[in-house]
């Protein structure tokens, strides 16, 4: 027989942690479909097309956006807006299919492993995913010449904050549904207006006076603007730290609430 | 450690045990023992509330109310030092279908923090037993149901469970994989692990069990082992007829006066009696004449119609 159930003492739970965020790695490295140069191509593609290209157009036709150039402007809005699709697009599918479909968190909590262990280990791998992202946009903006401060080193962190702030909501909203059919909606008069709307592509001054405040309640703005703070040095500190506190506070919610529903939802 | 001296007798006990979900009672208050070492089954129709049973007792669904340990550990605050110890084959499939045979094994053993060598020997091992050797790199998603099935056993038994707590593992598989699965279960029992099964089959109740309980509404409504609850519940023998059309059959009060118990089934008519031979003599004196007609043995698959059936005539 094996040896006894007491004397395998129980770990702590960030010895859990670990192996669900192991596991998600691995699932996602034997399961990407994607390519290295793809996950490359496309950031130099769009900084070419639109930063040096349009960029060429705006200096010419306006000069300086905000004081810089326009593939300034643009590149550190490229990265947040990048982690916020993989946030997106790591949290509602994937984690209804887990919890509904497929039904693998099932399979984890029949193990050591508690409902708060599973979702620890995917809200990390995600963040880790942003991160990484983060490091490679990183350097290729730098490569752009885009890059005028030191401070730019924070940028890939501001990627994993910003993937957290959005995964950690969605992965609470996805822990309590039954169906996707509001997936959808979010993604359609969500996200696709965040994407277009968040100071990505023109200042915030470029709006109305009117809309502004609209502009600033998008979470993905608060992502820009700190990316953008970062690769240019230049910001003022209070605003900054309210960018960073309201990316935070969207991640607490979000670990918060989810939680809770993931217990719910795992062990009824 | 919570306690000390020697392990308990009692692997699983609860009182009063209950599950609600909203106002839906699922688990109305069972009382179950399962002692070190022996093969406990739990039978009942379906929606019964076995699964929200074995649920409970995989330390995973909380229950609303009443008493619970397993392994003498109460699974509200040891639920991972309790789950270390058991192997749970759910009801449904939990596997991760993109990825390999192997990989779902060995992910598995990951998750109860085993060594790599042990892991990779386990394997090698369980794959070999539920003969998915040569499949071992396919995707989860490639095999047959009962391939999978297959699997989800294997996985089960990969961190050398001491419960092992089985929801209907056999539904999907040939008969050839079922018998495996049967002998499996013996060697795990003389080797001192604790079996709790749920089944649909009563053969292999009756096989596996040495103790089981009927569930029916939420309820345990009896228990005891195979052999007591046949002789308990039902006849010694039991006459099945067949009277071929509809509006032919005679009616079970006209039978009623041959047997103790008559149980009309879509497609046959159960008499319960203690001599079967005796009866069927009854029955053809009668003048009835059916299309075909058989004396067996009681089984439990006679205890269980007569303890959750649905047309009954005494
Ligand atoms: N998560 C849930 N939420 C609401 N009701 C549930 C839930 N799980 C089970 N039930 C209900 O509890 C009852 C018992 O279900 P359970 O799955 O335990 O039955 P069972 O005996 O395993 O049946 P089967 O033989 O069909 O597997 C059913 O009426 C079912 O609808
Ligand atoms: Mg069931």
């Amino acid at each position: 027989m094996t040896s006894g159930l007491l004397d395998q003492a129980p770990r702590a739970g960030w010895a859990r942690w670990r192996r669900s965020w192991w596991y998600h790695a691995t699932v996602y490295a034997q399961t990407w479909r994607g390519s290295v140069a793809g996950a490359i191509l496309f950031p130099f593609l769009f900084l070419l097309a639109m930063g040096v290209g349009v960029g060429h157009l705006v200096t010419a036709h306006v000069g300086q956006v905000d004081g810089e150039s326009y593939l300034d402007f643009l590149a550190p809005g490229l990265l947040a807006t990048t982690a916020m699709q993989l946030g997106e697009g790591e949290s509602l599918w994937p984690v209804l299919g887990a919890l509904k479909w497929v039904r693998t968190y099932h399979a984890a909590v029949a193990t050591p492993l508690e409902p708060e262990d599973v979702l620890a280990g995917k809200l990390s791998w995600v963040t880790t995913r942003g991160v990484a992202t983060g490091v490679i946009y990183t350097v290729i903006i730098g490569l752009f010449g885009a890059l005028h401060s030191w401070w730019a080193l924070t940028l890939p962190l501001i990627g994993g904050l910003v993937t957290l702030a959005f995964a950690a909501p969605l992965v609470a909203w996805a822990s309590g549904v039954e169906s996707d059919g509001a997936f959808v909606v979010f993604y359609r008069f969500g996200t696709v207006p965040m994407f277009l709307f968040s100071a990505t592509f023109y200042p915030l001054d470029a709006y109305p006076g009117y809309l502004r405040p609209v502009v600033q309640l998008a979470p993905l703005y608060h992502g820009v603007a700190l990316a953008r703070a970062a690769a240019s040095g230049h910001g003022a500190t209070p605003a900054l730290l309210a960018h960073g506190a309201v990316l935070a506070a969207l991640a607490l919610v979000g670990i918060t609430v989810g939680r809770r529903r993931m217990r719910r939802r795992l062990v009824d | 450690m919570s306690w000390s001296g020697a392990e308990p007798e009692l692997i699983v006990e609860a009182r009063g045990l209950t599950k609600r979900f909203g106002d839906f009672e699922a688990v109305r208050g069972i009382d179950v023992a399962v002692r070190r070492g022996e093969s406990f089954g739990f039978l009942g129709p379906n929606g019964a509330g076995k699964t929200s049973t074995m649920r409970m007792i995989s330390a995973v669904s909380r229950p609303t109310a009443g008493e619970l340990t397993i392994f003498g550990l109460d699974p509200r605050t040891e639920g991972p030092r309790i789950r270390a110890g058991l192997g749970v084959v759910p009801q449904e499939d939990t596997l991760e279908l993109e990825l390999s045979v192997r990989w779902n094994l060995e992910m598995f053993g990951r998750y109860f923090d085993l060594p790599r060598a042990e892991i990779r020997q386990r394997t090698a091992e369980l794959l070999e037993f539920v003969q998915l050797s040569d499949r071992a790199n396919s995707r989860v998603d490639d095999l047959s149901g009962g391939m999978r099935r297959r699997l989800t056993i294997a996985r089960a038994l990969i961190n050398q469970p001491q419960l092992l707590i089985l929801d209907e593992p056999t539904t999907g598989l040939d008969p050839q994989a079922r018998h495996l699965l049967w002998d499996r279960l013996y060697r795990l029992k003389r080797e001192g692990v604790t079996l709790i099964i749920t089944t649909h089959y009563m053969d292999e109740a009756e096989q596996l069990c040495d103790r089981l309980v009927v569930m029916d509404h939420g309820a345990i409504v009896a228990h005891g082992t195979p052999r007591e609850l046949i002789d308990q519940h039902s006849t010694r023998e039991v006459v099945e007829l067949r009277f071929g059309e509809e509006g032919v059959e005679p009616t079970p009060a006209r039978l009623a006066s041959f047997a103790q118990r008559v149980e009309v089934l879509p497609d046959r008519t159960l008499l319960y009696v203690d001599d079967g031979d005796e009866a069927l003599r009854d029955v053809h004196g009668d003048g009835l004449t059916p299309l075909s007609a058989l004396v067996r043995r009681s089984s439990l698959e006679d205890v269980f119609l007569r303890l959750t059936g649905r047309t009954l005539v005494e």
